[in-house]
């Protein structure tokens, strides 16, 4: 057992260069289950009549810059403390502690996110993020997280953790996490309204520079109390989440 | 202007052994002015007290325009150990931009101790165009206090874009955080018109109840309804139930509000006939 605490221990910070790594967590094609969801576009679409690349790309802005950055801050948030512990692993007192800031991120995350139906849909791709994780980028800490009691963690807070157990510094998996803010509900986009894939990818282009800047403020505060998190909130997107919930019809689990 | 208010209240007993509440501070500010009145509280929360006479209603009246740009207010709100406060607002808020383009600021400090409430009613805020503004809410609520409020926010008068508006409103009970939102809208804000946040709506509204009474919180009931589109109530937890809405005007978004609330008091009274038929029933079965 000591030989497998030891396995990944020189993963933070050493590989920060491992660009491969993070390009392989940010593909859509990464076996989270997030190809399910539309990220509030399906019923957006729905209500607001949205049904062209100028309207996504408003959606994509808006939602960017609410749930986007929160995630990319928590994110940052939870790999910068799941990466601390990765050096003194073997000290049951610290692995408490890991565990305990982990549960009070989730838990300001939870406040954050009003809506029940994203709650719940936060938790089961947090869940399946962390079973993707291990097998991925095996490491004792995801271990623990998994065998934790209670729902399984929020999305952002199993992916900061993936993040750095895949050797990603806060930074990176900031940036992760605001790219995936956009790229799953235009990829999602493109499937419901069979919009014009080069056209889509263009306004993702675009929306590069909102991106990294989002991704730069939410890294800023990887070292914040989590009570002084970003907090910003998508009110359509709660609205519609628990709307779409009850469509009988739809492609999209949320 | 710089403004500090604040407002305390504490539950006293009559030599009867009746509890009152009794204001213990009431410190008003220009242009931030308190006033005790006599108002009762609204009909779906009577059950809050058993003898009405119990709590106490104060005022909150802005006795100058604004807050203009550069503003600095703050509002304390204290309700101690047992005591029932309603603090209402006379009149909607028009933030409006200040002569240097600076930014205005509120801050409401909000504390709730053990067996109190609190019904927080802060009015409607327009968010005029030109305005720079930020509000930022801090509840504090212990374990079994409880809190109704309700507040709305008006992007632009008639016909105008608003200004940048900055709201953050976080409760906590205990050491638990329960809802922490933040709402950004105005030019520094990208995609605050997309359909994620406004859609292009002009109002947005919610109503907050935390309450230990589970009966009451049951009452909560679907949380979407043709009767009230763009609007949903959230079950955030078994005692906290949030209504949020957004709609094209102050006028629809009272409707919608209202239509959800109606929907919990029609749940409520359900409810509590089913219980008294019930314990009707009992004897017999």
């Amino acid at each position: 057992m000591t030989g497998q605490k030891t396995v990944s221990v020189s993963a933070y910070g050493t590989a920060e260069g491992s660009l491969s790594a993070l390009l392989l967590l940010a593909d859509g094609r990464f076996p989270t289950g997030g190809h399910a969801h539309s990220g509030g576009f399906e019923p957006a679409a729905g209500v607001d009549g949205l049904n062209d690349v100028a309207s996504l790309e408003a959606f994509l802005r808006g939602r960017l810059g609410t749930v986007g950055l929160v995630s990319a801050a928590f994110s940052a948030a939870s790999c910068r403390i799941f990466g601390a512990e990765v050096v003194p692993v073997g000290d049951p007192d610290s692995d408490g502690s890991t565990a305990a800031q982990l549960a009070l991120l989730d838990a300001e995350y939870e406040a954050r996110t009003p809506s029940p139906v994203l709650r719940t849909a936060s938790r089961r791709l947090g869940r399946s993020l962390l079973r993707a994780g291990r097998c991925v980028w095996p490491h004792p800490g995801l271990d623990r997280m998994v065998s934790l009691p209670g729902k399984g963690p929020h999305q952002p807070i199993a992916f900061g953790a993936v993040a750095a157990a895949a050797g990603q510094p806060p930074r990176h998996a900031a940036l992760a996490a605001a790219h995936e803010a956009v790229a799953g509900p235009a990829t999602a986009a493109i499937r419901l309204l069979g919009l014009d894939p080069f056209e889509v990818n263009a306004a993702l282009a675009r929306l590069a520079p909102a991106v990294a800047d989002v991704a730069g403020q939410a890294a800023a505060c990887a070292h914040a109390p989590p009570a002084d998190l970003p907090a910003n909130a998508g009110y359509l997107l709660d609205i519609f989440a628990e709307l779409h919930a009850t469509w009988e019809v739809r492609l999209f689990a949320s | 202007m710089r403004a500090h208010a604040a407002v305390a209240a504490e539950r006293v007993y009559t030599a009867e052994g009746m509890a009152r509440t009794r204001l213990v501070r009431l410190r008003s500010q220009a242009p931030l002015s308190l006033h005790p009145n006599l108002q009762a509280l609204p009909l779906r929360l009577r059950h809050w007290l058993r003898d009405p006479r119990s709590g106490m209603s104060v005022s909150l009246a802005a006795g100058a325009a604004g807050p203009l740009g550069g503003d600095r207010l703050r509002l304390d709100i204290d309700v101690a150990e047992g005591a029932t406060l309603m603090l209402s607002a006379v009149a909607a808020t028009v933030l409006l931009p200040g002569p240097h383009a600076e930014e205005s600021r509120s801050i409401v400090n909000i504390r709730v101790a053990a067996g109190a409430a609190l019904l927080w009613f802060p009015g409607m805020q327009i968010a005029a165009e030109g305005c720079r503004h930020s509000t930022v809410t801090r509840v504090e609520l212990a374990p079994d206090a409880r809190l109704h409020m309700r507040e709305g926010l008006i992007l632009g008068r008639h016909g105008e874009r608003p200004g940048e508006f900055r709201q953050r409103l976080r409760i906590t009970q205990g050491d638990v955080p329960l809802y922490d939102q933040e709402l950004a809208v105005g030019a520094g804000t990208p995609g605050w018109e997309g359909s994620a946040v406004t859609g292009g709506r002009r109002a947005l509204g919610a109503v907050i109840t935390v309450d230990h009474d589970e009966d009451r919180m049951t009452s909560f009931g679907t949380a979407v309804s043709p009767a009230f589109p763009d609007t949903a109530v959230l079950r955030v937890s078994e005692r906290c139930a949030v209504i949020t809405s957004v709609a094209p005007d102050a006028l629809a978004l009272r409707q919608r509000l209202d239509a959800a609330l109606w929907q919990t008091d029609n749940c409520a009274r359900t409810a509590q006939d089913e219980r008294k038929e019930t314990a009707v029933a009992a004897p017999v079965g």
